[in-house]
């Protein structure tokens, strides 16, 4: 579950790792709020949303289409960013004003964009240095990874395309936590070199990690990681993202899910427990099991068609999962034919045939529909779909079922 | 011969009365397994299921009493990782955890944990292990597994049932069918069965499944080519067509900053020599292909 930056912010706060005071606003009036109570004489203006590379952003109808092209691209284009700089209260206002409610595009959003809703006013500050940190699971040896380099503000693919050796891995067991000799790793490695700046660096360090092991977080960016003149670590941008499967035990983090930011279609899946993923091609397909989704899309793509989305139905759909999978595939105007792909294990072929006849009736059907059905009761459920008079494909092995659906999209 | 698990094998479960685990329990028995126990806290003494198996309140006291050498865990996933935790404890030889969506965080202790003890866990969110006409361990749906020589390897569940599906329908029987999981943190990775696999007399082939996310298939591509044998390896990778930053479904599913793309691991796995498909239809017909049956 991706947070926004302000929410991470909040959370690490609960951990005394050092951050800006900031506050977020949802309207010009409480941006100016805010920044009369932070003071001044500088303030940053940062929009909220699920998507990196915002000071590169630009507007919808802000700029022009050849602009917006570029900043989707994570090029310099004219124009105004999605974070800004304010040397007055009316800046902040007229800042504000500018990018609440609009949709900004940025190299992470593709040219579609994201609506800016909140933003986050925050202090300015003196920056000596700009560093890169990141916390994740390295999956190789079940460990916490910290992943830092002196190029702050830089992605990290970047960073390990072109200077590899500039990035510095600290491990972390985290039977003891993150010990001193990890936070003086990780500091000198950084070039800080005062003895009292080392201490302070190490206890930051800490910090971040006790935040991330007790959140749950399962990856935690702060690029960039910012020395101040005195020799203070502190966060000026946050990424953070909760380990879905434990956010049941963080209910104040639940709360902080905002589906503004995910696809309507993907939230009406959950709520029926599929597992739904909204892709760019024409054949929707409706499989049993995460790899066989995949391996699915994999087929279609091989077949020279591509898929228009991901969804596992899981192990054992229910009639209601079924007609609701064929709903929010058939509601996709880019969906020109369906591959439906069992393979019965507990789930039984014959009960899933009638699901499918059903969601058929209840829904309707307007594009080919190809049913492939294999394993339990495979033969029954064949001669179900086989008989039930609709006009449905039956296939009973992967092959054909993606060569039935590629072919029948093309001729139609 | 097979590896992991055969008909000696003496399982317990935990978390038996639950609806998953007792419904599977069921099916263990029915294939013939030998299921001698259950565990579930608070309800020692009594039993489950026509057979009367025994129900225990510790792990320690199922092993004690039964003669166990392997769990299958079904409990929920906020409880998922003290289970796997407690059979370490007993110092079984075979943990099987079945549980998806337990936290990462829970995970990250439980590897901490089995440091240096002799316990081998496989998954958790995975399919569990079968050695067909002999026992079967998780949910996998027996009957489409033959008896044979072709190990079958993957992270997934039903891309797995589609692979024996399909060696099957070639007439190629399998020796040990191993679900390693779909989780970031696995107990058993492909490099562990791998090595069973090569040492397994039984096994004359291996068909592994990976799927994007981690590395796990690039580091045992790296394996293979230092330490394999001749045995033939039939290899597919789901996720091609899956875009980067999204998890598919499995929590350890996911393209992230460049790395865990499906072409990086066909790339990796060819160059070991592993016989890739880029077809997911292809397993079985492939794998027939090159035992030249």
């Amino acid at each position: 579950m991706k947070l926004h930056e302000y929410q991470a912010k909040s959370l690490l706060g609960r951990y005394g790792v050092p951050l800006l005071p900031g506050i977020p606003a949802t309207t010009p009036d409480e941006a100016v709020a805010a920044a009369e109570k932070l003071g001044g004489p500088l303030w940053v203006v940062k929009s909220q949303i699920h998507a990196g590379g915002r000071g590169k952003g630009r507007f919808k109808g802000a700029v022009s289409d050849a602009e917006l092209a570029k900043a989707a691209k994570g090029e310099d284009a004219e124009g105004k960013g999605g974070v800004r700089l304010a040397r007055s209260i009316e800046d902040v206002r007229e800042a504000a004003a500018e990018m609440l409610g609009n949709v900004l595009v940025t190299k992470q959003t593709g040219i579609e964009g994201k609506e800016v809703r909140t933003l986050y006013i925050e202090g300015g500050c003196a920056i000596d240095k700009e560093f890169y940190l990141s916390v994740l699971l390295d999956r190789s040896n079940n460990k916490v990874l910290f992943m830092a380099s002196k190029f702050g503000g830089m992605d990290i693919e970047d960073v390990a395309e072109s200077n590899p050796e500039a990035i510095i891995k600290v491990h972390v067991d985290t039977a003891v936590g993150l010990t001193d000799f990890n936070g003086r790793e990780l500091a000198y490695a950084l070039g800080i070199t005062d003895r009292k700046a080392v201490n302070r660096a190490v206890g930051f360090f800490r910090s971040v990690f006790q935040a991330y092991m007790e959140l749950d977080c399962a990856m935690l960016e702060i690029n960039p990681l910012v020395l101040d003149k005195d020799g203070n670590l502190f966060v000026l941008d946050a990424k953070m993202e909760i380990d879905s499967n434990a956010v049941y035990r963080h209910k104040d983090i639940a709360e902080m899910r905002d589906v503004h930011e995910e696809e309507a279609t993907e939230i009406e899946a959950s709520e029926y427990g599929l597992n739904f993923i909204k892709l760019d091609g024409n054949i929707g397909c409706m499989v049993n099991g995460a790899g066989l989704a995949m391996a699915t899309m994999d087929i279609i793509q091989f077949k020279g068609a591509s898929p228009a989305n991901f969804l596992d139905v899981g192990g054992g759909a229910k009639q209601d999962q079924v007609e609701a999978a064929f709903r929010i595939i058939t509601n996709d105007p880019s969906v020109e034919g369906i591959l439906v792909n069992i393979f019965g294990g507990i789930m039984k072929c014959d009960v899933i045939a009638k699901g499918v006849i059903e969601a058929v009736k209840q829904v309707g059907l307007e594009v080919p529909l190809v049913v492939r059905l294999s394993g339990t009761n495979a033969e029954l459920g064949k001669k179900i779909i086989d008989e039930s008079g609709l006009p449905v494909i039956s296939a009973t092995n992967l092959d054909t079922a993606a060569q039935a659906i590629v072919d029948a999209v093309k001729g139609a | 011969m097979s590896i992991l698990v055969n008909k000696d094998t003496k399982l317990i479960c935990q978390g038996i009365t639950g609806k998953s685990g007792a419904f599977h329990c069921g099916q263990m028995e029915a294939y013939g397994t030998q299921l001698v126990g259950g565990v579930v806290p608070g309800k020692g003494g009594t039993t489950w299921g026509d057979n009367n198996i025994p129900i225990f309140d510790t792990v320690k006291e199922a092993v004690e009493a039964t003669g166990a050498n392997a769990s299958v865990i079904f409990v929920p996933p906020p409880w998922a990782a003290d289970g796997i935790m407690e059979a370490v404890d007993a110092e079984l030889d075979l943990v099987i955890c079945i549980t998806e969506g337990i936290p990462v965080t829970d995970m990250i202790n439980v590897a901490r944990y089995m440091e240096g003890k002799k316990t081998r866990l496989v998954g958790p969110n995975c399919p569990g292990v079968i050695t067909p006409g002999e026992c079967k361990i998780g949910i996998m749906p027996g009957h489409i597994h033959t008896p044979g020589s072709v190990g079958v390897l993957s992270r997934s569940g039903t891309l797995t049932y589609e692979a024996v599906g399909q060696l099957s329908e070639v007439g190629l029987g399998q020796s040990t069918c191993v679900g390693i999981g779909g989780d970031p943190i696995i107990g058993t990775k492909f490099i562990d069965v791998l090595t069973l696999f090569r040492d397994d007399p039984q096994t004359e082939a291996v068909i592994m499944i990976g799927e994007i996310g981690g590395t796990a298939e690039e580091e045992a591509a790296a394996w293979i080519q230092e330490n394999w044998n001749d045995k033939p390896i039939v290899g597919f990778i789901a996720g091609a067509t899956a875009p980067p930053g999204r998890r598919m479904g499995h929590a350890g599913a996911i393209i992230s900053g460049g790395t865990g793309t499906a072409e990086s691991k066909f790339e990796a796995l060819e160059a070991a020599g592993v016989h890739v498909v880029k077809s997911p239809a292809e397993m079985g017909k492939k794998m027939k292909e090159v035992l030249g049956k």
